[in-house]
């Protein structure tokens, strides 16, 4: 069954072409960081505009590129939830107007199902149940997925992502955004013990929930400190600090979630899984509990319509097609 | 009026009883560095209008939404926007027509966005956790 899929909840434009859920023919992304560099300048990067300029251009070039016509697509699939809204709808209802003129299926695809799946794209022989980490610039959720379709989150960040404490430190250390490359390599020359970081605490009653505001609070306190007193920053020390701080909060949690539920496979999603310490700790959890750990390569951690086709396809075996009335929302439940 | 918070919790809970009396249709511009409390602030305006829902940041998403209660909380972050073009982009009108209130963080970034209504709120830190918040306008604190 080939898959026409569409991402457009946030900053990038994506169309892909995927076969049953698992083979990726095509995945195209309108990346904005092109755009910058063309214009060598700030450009409106999230208006929903941009996304309705480039979509239907992706989709010509997805087809060419996998020498497909029109008349292969059997489905349609797009993101519908959550995200920017205006950004959303012109996804949604590309896609709408698609299936309606191919006479073929429309399936509603939920953004962070879509983070999950990319693992079925890189792991061929991945199947649920599993426990999945979503962590991103945006997201930070522990998910237990029972199977394709049928999935809870377990625990969340009760404020800033993961991905978010990494740009906002990255940015008072005079580092690029996005931050979390950059601190990811300057922490190699770093000593993790350099700076006390608080882990942070959660007020409530679920020990899987999480918090990075308090984290992002101490680097920016640490960062005013030293240039009010004119003493060096230790940036290497800070960064390599962080990045342990930030990666035992998420692996413990993890590693406590999978020894509740009693699952084998651990997952983890979205664009932070990049971070070394945070794999490193990940690998060597898992190795010393027995248990299997999967992490997509990096263009699968980012946004990208691929996803969106791997999980439209079992949301369709599933039952889950829409009609044209379909519509996309800011804030959806998993 | 000028508020000192010694705790996120405290910052939270100006939030909440600053937003108990809000009016449909207010607009909340949020001014202030970072880590200074300011989505802190909005999840206990999101407490305080009534809404049972995780308050998260909103910098990667634009604007987050809140339904549930009386009336919407809309929770933008113009982080990530370069001027108030952006913001109209994006929807901006449509937000304010939906009769909720819209929290909006980092409005330094969109100048002139505002028509001179809004309420203003200024975070300053003033140390590690203790923070002064002012206030401009809106109604009168419970």
């Amino acid at each position: 069954m080939l898959i026409l899929s569409v991402e457009s909840s946030c900053d990038e434009t994506a169309v892909a072409l995927v076969e049953d859920g698992r083979k990726v023919l095509t995945d195209e992304i309108f990346s904005q960081v092109a755009l910058h560099k063309l214009y060598g300048g700030v450009v409106p990067e999230i208006a929903a505009r941009s996304h309705l300029e480039v979509v239907t251009l992706l989709a010509d070039r997805a087809l060419r590129t996998a020498g497909k016509t029109r008349a292969h697509i059997d489905a349609v699939a797009c993101t519908y939830a959550p995200g920017l809204i205006g950004a959303v709808l012109v996804g949604v209802n590309f896609a709408k107007s698609a299936a309606l003129a191919l006479g073929v299926p429309l399936i509603p695809v939920h953004h962070i199902r879509g983070h999950i799946a990319a693992n079925y794209l890189a792991y061929p022989e991945l199947e649920p149940p599993f426990l999945c980490l979503a962590i991103s610039g945006g997201n930070t959720m522990l998910v237990d997925v029972r199977d394709y379709t049928d999935m809870s989150i377990l625990g969340q960040t009760r404020d800033d992502a993961a991905g978010e404490c990494f740009d906002k430190s990255a940015r008072v250390m005079g580092l690029g955004y996005p931050g979390g490359k950059p601190i990811d390599d300057l922490s190699k020359q770093g000593d993790d013990h350099a700076y006390d970081l608080p882990r942070p605490a959660v007020h409530g009653d679920n020990p899987f929930d999480m918090s990075f505001s308090g984290l992002k609070t101490a680097v920016v306190n640490i960062a005013h400190h030293a240039q009010q007193t004119d003493e060096a920053l230790d940036k290497a020390g800070l960064a390599a600090s962080l990045c342990r701080a930030v990666s035992e909060s998420l692996v413990g949690r993890t590693m406590d979630a999978a020894k509740m539920l009693g699952c084998q496979n651990i997952a983890v999603a979205g664009g932070v899984a990049a971070n070394s310490r945070i794999r490193a700790d990940f690998e060597a959890a898992c190795k010393e509990a027995g248990k299997t750990l999967f992490v997509p390569p990096l263009r699968l951690c980012g946004d990208n319509a691929a996803m969106i086709g791997a999980q439209g396809y079992y949301e369709y075996l599933a039952g889950h097609t829409a009609g044209a009335d379909l519509n996309a929302y800011a804030t959806m439940e998993l | 009026m000028i508020y000192t918070t010694h705790s996120e919790q405290e910052t939270e809970a100006l939030g909440a009883r600053f937003a108990e009396k809000l009016p449909a249709g207010a607009v909340v511009a949020l001014y202030g560095d970072l880590g200074c409390g300011k989505t802190a602030f909005v999840r206990g305006m999101a407490r305080g209008m009534g809404l049972d829902a995780t308050v998260t940041s909103p910098t990667f998403t634009i604007v987050n939404e809140y339904e549930g209660g009386e009336k919407p909380l809309f929770h933008f972050d113009m982080y990530r926007l370069a001027g108030a073009e952006e913001l109209f982009d994006i929807g901006w009108e449509d937000y304010l027509a939906r009769g909720g209130v819209c929290a909006v963080e980092w409005s330094e970034n969109v100048p002139g966005a505002f028509e001179g209504d809004e309420i203003v709120v200024r975070f300053e830190k003033t140390g590690d956790s203790e923070r002064e918040i002012t206030i401009e306008g809106g109604p009168e604190l419970c």
